[in-house]
């Protein structure tokens, strides 16, 4: 069988810096921060009162009201991600397309916390008869996946990969390979959360992982700077529409770029915690150098995971010295999640398309907040300010609670 | 104050996502507003915390049309 090749058709986006794909990447190359005091609830009394939310978003544009009651907050932000993503690629208006062949993977880090806080309440105030019908299919990770297919009629594989905040990554690895496979020729793939409610901001502040910079949220997610003091939870979604190569050719698809490299791999060490040698870091990005068929010396940028915690980013430095060696000190590393905050199982999708983006535009997306590198962070992090470069291939890391880590590796489609 | 009519078919369109003018007091909850099994247990939760009243699974499951749903709450009440 010959080789399958796996290009990118199709961009959607929520996040904190904007209600799709092209005002979110405007924030990334102002350097612009989305975080901003929480306002979903009253956030007093918490450790962490800021983070990232999705906000003025018209869901009417999307959503009738009836469906909108049923879903979680992260289900309806995974399935308009998707929604803007297939009318990106122009699936939609292609009479042809063999729905059997087109399938999703879309997860989530947490799932439908949300809804799940205001049910387990009104059976502990009220009783078991108060408790919703929905309460499942609101809640459960794979119903981002459900959705899609039942509102466009996509009856291929449809799976929900859920890796914290690996799952993105994951997600969009697994629909390449499904389709390298020869399973599906169309897959939408990303992930999808909102975990910034009351038992989400209490669990990560509990285990001492979030900023509490809470009068300065914009300066508050600061990889690689020696004043960081955790990461700041967001909200959004971020999916992609891959697409065999010549299925896209053959109907004039516009294409954003090419996935040629997939690794991944487990720290083995520690519940929530890497090695400060970032071993399990190293093994996906080299797995996933070896799967692509590159040299590390081909890549140009890599957008890190970057969380702005303690250990997480100096594991991640060295990982990536260890593999790239020289090299390390000629590419540009940046983490956008200085500018979104960590989406957690959205992050590895909203992350692979602004790289893919970096590689469209030339630009490098900036890491803000970079004001005094911590000890040994000595790499280019394209500190504060974006930058024009020949991006050709890109690098993409995702790693999770659990140890597990996935590696994406994009280059710039070429015939 | 508005009549059990008019509260019935308020929370109706709310919770089905229906339109004032598509509801009729003969409207049937599945065949003619479109609900599903689980849109049905949602509308009689509703109707239950608009009335305070508590309706019984064998009662719910009788409740088919707009009128059904008014004569329950007006011979209950």
């Amino acid at each position: 069988m010959a080789e399958r090749r796996v290009v990118i058709t199709g961009l959607g986006m929520l996040s904190p810096l904007g209600n799709d794909v092209a005002s979110s990447w405007e924030g990334i190359k102002a350097g612009r921060s989305g975080i901003a005091p929480i306002d979903r609830f009253d956030a007093t009394g918490y450790n962490t009162r800021i983070g990232g939310a999705v906000r003025d978003l018209d869901f009417e544009s999307y959503l009738s009201s009836k469906d909108t009651r049923k879903m979680d907050a992260f289900l309806q932000y995974g399935l308009i991600a998707a929604q803007q993503a297939i009318e990106d690629s122009g699936l939609t208006r292609f009479e042809q397309l063999d729905k059997e062949r087109v399938g999703v993977a879309i997860g989530s880090g947490i799932g439908g916390l949300e809804f799940i806080e205001k049910n387990v309440i009104a059976l502990h105030e009220s009783g078991p008869r108060k408790v919703s019908p929905f309460f499942v299919p609101a809640t459960v990770i794979n119903m981002v996946g459900g959705n899609v297919a039942i509102r466009f009629g996509f009856q291929g594989p449809n799976i929900a990969i859920t890796t914290a905040c690996t799952t993105g990554t994951h997600n969009i690895g697994y629909a390449a390979r499904t389709i390298m496979y020869g399973d599906a020729d169309v897959m939408v793939a990303g992930g999808a959360e909102m975990a910034t409610t009351k038992t989400g901001i209490a669990a990560f502040s509990a285990a001492r992982a979030l900023s509490t910079r809470n009068d300065e949220p914009e300066r508050a997610s600061r990889p690689w700077d020696k004043n960081r003091d955790g990461f700041v939870l967001s909200d959004g979604a971020g999916v992609m529409v891959l697409e065999e190569l010549e299925h896209a050719l053959k109907r004039g698809a516009t294409v954003y770029g090419e996935v040629i490299g997939f690794g991944m791999s487990d720290d083995a060490h520690h519940i929530t915690s890497p090695p400060e040698s970032g071993e399990g870091a190293q093994r996906a990005m080299n797995n996933a150098i070896r799967d692509a068929g590159l040299n590390p010396s081909d890549i140009q940028y890599i957008n890190a995971h970057g969380t702005s915690t303690q250990v997480g980013d100096v594991a991640e430095v060295a990982a990536v010295k260890k593999v790239f060696g020289d090299h390390a000190y000629k590419l540009a590393v940046s983490s956008t999640k200085s500018m979104t905050g960590h989406l957690l199982g959205a992050a590895g999708a909203v992350e692979a398309i602004f790289s893919l983006l970096a590689i469209r535009d030339g630009l490098l997306p900036p890491t803000i907040n970079l004001d005094d590198p911590d000890v040994g962070c000595d790499l280019d992090f394209v500190a504060n300010k974006s930058r024009k470069a020949d991006v050709r291939v890109a690098l993409s890391n995702s790693f999770g609670f659990g140890g597990t880590n996935g590696t994406l590796i994009f280059s710039r489609y070429e015939a | 104050m508005s009549t059990v009519e008019e509260r019935v078919k308020k929370i109706v369109c709310e919770q089905l996502g229906v339109k004032e003018s598509e509801v009729q007091n003969s409207s049937s909850f599945v065949e003619d507003l479109g609900a599903d099994s689980l849109d049905t247990v949602e509308l009689v939760m509703a109707l239950e915390e608009e009335f305070e009243t508590e309706i019984p699974d064998e009662e719910a499951e009788k409740l088919a049309s707009v009128q059904d749903a008014i004569d329950y709450i007006v011979s209950h009440s």
